[in-house]
């Protein structure tokens, strides 16, 4: 049970950590187009972080909801990969990331439909369809950006060649991974590596954008090992509310 | 009045057919697709509803206007019961909801997964404008015969 609940949590807590950095955009995203777009990607992570940590408070059996998990954990608790928590820069650099894991959670969440858990494979069913689309605009997008100007691509080249080094840890491998796996919950994610590469290296390509060479990666995130330094900051944010008046609802 | 022990389950998807949704309100939650199933057993009636989007927030507001609408015909007792799997899809979305969508100026999903046609003027001179739109089910559109912007409902 440890396990699922660590599993659950890096599911809910990566569409968390990413959807309320989407929803930093809103009202400030370059064209009214985007800032829309930006704000529906936000809502449906959101809304999935609610399919996935209502699930992991059950789990955990301790009285806890999902809002409880979202709004009073702490940094080291968190359990997201580093990627997703680092500030989003400009939108060159959002919507690379956008790509980097939307490229990761299709193959993913694809795998996660033949879980053995029925939810699991429920959540994951629904969130894929929400993933597909969110990788069809956001490859769409990194291709023209990386063909658009001179600044363009040299901005995407910039913020790719930055989150390049967290992209290794979507493939992270631990106990938890291995729990999940004995039990057919859910897949190694080293074994949708293949799927990803290609992926990216295509859209990569189609970008006329240089696929960095360094296999280096930051770890820490998904394990609440060593987050950086920008979750606290987004926790104050995101936070403050249910912080300064506990209980808070509307 | 109390609708008592004799309601049928015909008599309570006609209820819920009237039961518009919130942001489209010329389609009904049945023409939508989100009521999978009810089932009545003496005076107690549960409901069976998929989501259309994970952070839609009209979900919420549809759950409280089927019980506010079951509870206006007497309807004693409503269990609403959430379903995820299987996904919510367009392909559930109703031919009357499908024209209803059309002559209120949105074009309705294609498997194509663009509009067929301009829903004013029926030209098949389309393009996008963005994938998403002002709801989660929607994305822009114009047409360039008429020139006119237009919600194409999103194909899931
Ligand atoms: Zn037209």
């Amino acid at each position: 049970m440890k396990h699922l609940f660590e599993f659950l949590l890096r599911q809910g807590d990566n569409a968390l950590v990413l959807g309320h950095r989407t929803s930093e955009w809103c009202g400030v995203a370059p064209a009214l187009e985007e800032d829309i777009a930006l704000a529906n990607t936000a809502l449906d992570l959101i809304g999935q972080t609610q399919l996935w940590l209502g699930y992991a408070a059950e789990v955990e059996g301790k009285g806890r909801s999902a809002n409880d998990l979202a709004y009073l954990r702490d940094v080291y608790d968190f359990r997201n990969i580093l990627m997703l928590e680092v500030p989003n820069e400009d939108f060159g650099r959002t919507l690379m990331r956008q790509f980097l894991f939307d490229a990761f959670q299709v193959p993913w969440l694809t795998a996660l439909c033949g879980s053995s858990d029925k939810r699991v494979a429920d959540f994951s069913g629904k969130s894929l369809k929400e993933a597909n689309y969110h990788l069809d605009r956001s490859a769409e997008t990194v291709i023209a950006l990386g063909n658009g100007t001179e600044e363009s691509n040299t901005r995407m080249q910039a913020a790719l060649d930055y989150l390049w080094p967290y992209a290794g840890e979507l493939f992270g491998e631990d106990d938890t991974d291995q729990a999940m796996q004995a039990a057919g919950i859910a897949v190694l994610p080293a074994s949708i590596r293949n799927d990803w590469d290609t992926k990216v290296q295509g859209i990569l390509s189609d970008a006329s954008l240089r696929t960095p060479k360094s296999t280096f990666a930051h770890f820490g995130g998904r394990s609440g090992f060593r987050h950086t330094e920008h979750l606290g900051h987004m926790l104050a944010t995101m936070q403050i509310l249910q912080r300064s008046y506990p209980g808070a609802v509307w | 009045m109390t609708a008592s022990a004799n309601i049928s389950e015909a008599q309570v998807w006609t209820w819920l057919d009237a039961v518009p949704d919130p942001e489209i309100p010329v389609i009904s939650v049945v023409d939508l697709g989100v009521v999978r199933a009810v089932s009545v057993s003496g005076d107690y009636v549960k409901i069976i509803i998929t989501p259309t989007y994970s952070g839609c927030p009209a979900m919420a507001v549809i759950a409280m206007d089927i019980e506010t609408a079951l509870a206006k015909q007497g309807v004693p007792s409503v269990h609403l019961k959430t379903q995820i799997a299987p996904a919510w899809t367009t392909d559930w979305l109703s031919e009357k909801g499908r024209a209803r969508l059309e002559s209120y100026g949105i074009a309705p999903p294609q498997a194509s997964g663009g509009p067929d046609r301009c829903p004013q003027c029926k030209s098949q001179a389309v393009e996008r404008v963005s994938q998403f739109g002002s709801t989660p089910c929607k994305a822009q559109w114009r047409c360039t015969d008429c020139l006119e912007p237009f919600d194409y409902f999103k194909c899931i």
